[in-house]
């Protein structure tokens, strides 16, 4: 038994993406909720499974504000980035085993108006062991944490910091043609090079933004997913993974290699697909390098070849694989990636500001909390 | 002046690391029933399960794994010391360490480069490990 097309995305909503706001995570998630129920054409009572992120928006502020008459499932999928797209194999799983048939995914944030990185991330208990022996050399947010794991990426491979430009240019002119991305200012290569050295190697520009808004997405049993009002876009394929020393990247044996690395060959094998059977690509894109490392750990190039394969614009629409075509968490939103989910729906469906044309076959992924991976091939329905 | 960094919280599991540093004294965890070294120290040996548990003297010696420097301040507390060297680094016992790097410049800094462990003696009560230059 597989997961193998045991559901299909059947609505997406956002809000709009901010950076200032005096909303609630709550009030957004909840907005972006009912855009994406009406999507679907679904009714707000119709939803029987919640998997809401992390902190914000709880499963009993949906049944309150929604009246939801009989909710017969609910979860948290805790990595950090890598929930959102992790949350698909945990709503197909539901969904197989009949507990429920709509499962609405939700993400609500305020990053930017409310708590920032700096304290943020010191909070979570899943980082209680660099608390106590990494975060009081100074070691503290993750732009420092996945430093690391590029500076010796780049010593190993000779990557440089103007291949990690390539990536953040490319998201920019995706960026720039989507109306609701924040950062529509165009941006050259010249510009990431001269931006300031936040934590050696990463840039100001190799960094994501801090934002506010929410994202959600809806799945559904498959044969009822037919019948809403739009096309579905089903799930060929869906795997998290798990690094070694999951919450200690400085222990870990390979710390230029992500959970993703673990979870890919599960996706693509249970897909049943190539990866040059893939359109375009919804990558976490937290930092510039993290894209880049996860492209070799899904396969698309060998481990260290990353920095040549997005050389020359190879991940802008036209090249070999276009990807994060919504302007993702660097220039679109940091909504976590489930904008990344959202954006690969409405890809597949052909409805995308920045349409990769014909889009047949795509993937979305995620990555969070120092390392785990998240996974989900999806394709249009015939 | 206070000291407004970011500080240990110590549990039964990791005191006496923190106790030997301390007394200027560099020690690690060690499984009581096979032997095996490990480190951040924790409660479970993952090679052979034994919850006993030991601290044995270390060299300190180690050669630099990968690294970062740090300009931005992520917390007001490290703002005057920027720029940060923070460096990971594979100990001679076969674990690896991470601690800020001091007296090294960025242009020494490569993978195998060799370190000590030194002693930073932070506040009255706490002594945090840094890497010094062999």
């Amino acid at each position: 038994m597989s997961l193998r097309e045991a559901g299909a995305v059947t609505g997406v909503g956002e809000t709009k993406y901010m950076r200032g706001t005096d909303r609630t995570p709550v009030s957004l998630a909840l907005e972006a909720s009912l855009n994406a129920i009406a999507d679907a054409g679904l009714k707000p009572t119709d939803i029987d499974g919640l998997i809401p992120y992390g902190a914000g928006a709880v499963a009993e502020d949906f049944v309150t504000n929604f009246g939801i008459p009989d909710l017969r499932f609910s979860a948290t999928t805790p990595m950090g980035g890598a929930s959102a797209v992790a949350s698909i194999q945990c709503a197909l799983a539901a969904i197989q085993a009949g507990i429920c048939k709509h499962v609405l995914l939700s993400l609500g944030r305020t990053g930017y108006s409310g708590g920032r990185i700096g304290t943020r991330v010191q909070q979570m208990p899943q980082f209680r062991t660099i608390g106590e022996f990494e975060m009081p050399s100074g070691a503290i947010a993750p732009p420092q944490l996945y430093a690391v794991m590029a500076r010796r990426h780049f010593e190993l491979y000779g990557t440089t910091s103007r291949q990690l430009a390539e990536i953040a240019v490319t998201t920019r002119q995706h960026a720039i043609r989507n109306p609701n991305a924040t950062m529509q200012r165009p941006m050259t290569i010249e510009d990431h090079q001269a931006s300031r050295m936040i934590s050696d190697p990463f840039r100001l520009l190799d960094c994501s933004l801090e934002s506010d808004g929410a994202a959600a997405v809806i799945i559904s049993a498959p044969d009822i997913a037919r019948d809403l009002r739009k096309k579905p876009v089903l799930v060929m394929g869906v795997a998290e993974g798990h690094p070694d020393s999951p919450s200690v990247i400085s222990q870990r044996p390979d710390i230029t290699t992500l959970g993703l690395a673990k979870a890919a060959p599960k996706a693509f094998a249970m897909a049943g697909v190539t990866h040059a059977d893939i359109d375009v690509a919804e990558v976490y894109d937290c930092f510039t390098y993290i894209v880049m490392c996860q492209l070799e750990d899904m396969g698309f190039c060998k481990k260290g070849e990353g920095g040549g394969f997005v050389e020359n614009g190879a991940l802008g629409i036209g090249g070999r694989l276009p990807v994060n075509t919504h302007g993702g968490l660097l220039s679109e939103a940091h909504m976590a990636g489930m904008n990344h989910i959202v954006e690969l729906t409405r890809q597949l469906r052909g409805e995308a500001a920045v349409q990769v044309p014909d889009a047949e076959i795509g993937l979305v992924t995620g990555y969070g909390d120092l390392g785990d991976g998240s996974i989900a091939i999806m394709r249009r329905a015939a | 002046m206070s000291y407004d960094k970011l500080v240990p919280e110590p549990t039964a599991d990791t005191k006496p690391f923190w106790d030997a540093l301390h007394e200027e004294k560099f020690r690690l965890q060690r499984c009581a029933a096979c032997g095996k070294t490990r480190h951040y120290p924790r409660p479970v040996c993952d090679a052979c399960y034994s919850m006993q548990a030991e601290w044995a003297d270390a060299s300190g010696r180690g050669t630099v794994h990968s690294w970062t420097i740090t300009y931005h301040a992520f917390h007001p507390g490290f703002k005057a010391d920027l720029p940060l060297v923070l460096l990971t680094v594979d100990l001679e016992e076969g674990v690896r360490m991470q601690a800020q790097g001091r007296g090294i410049e960025e242009s020494e800094l490569r993978i195998g480069l060799p370190v000590k462990v030194g002693f930073a003696r932070v506040k009255d009560d706490l002594t945090l490990p840094v890497f010094e230059q062999t």
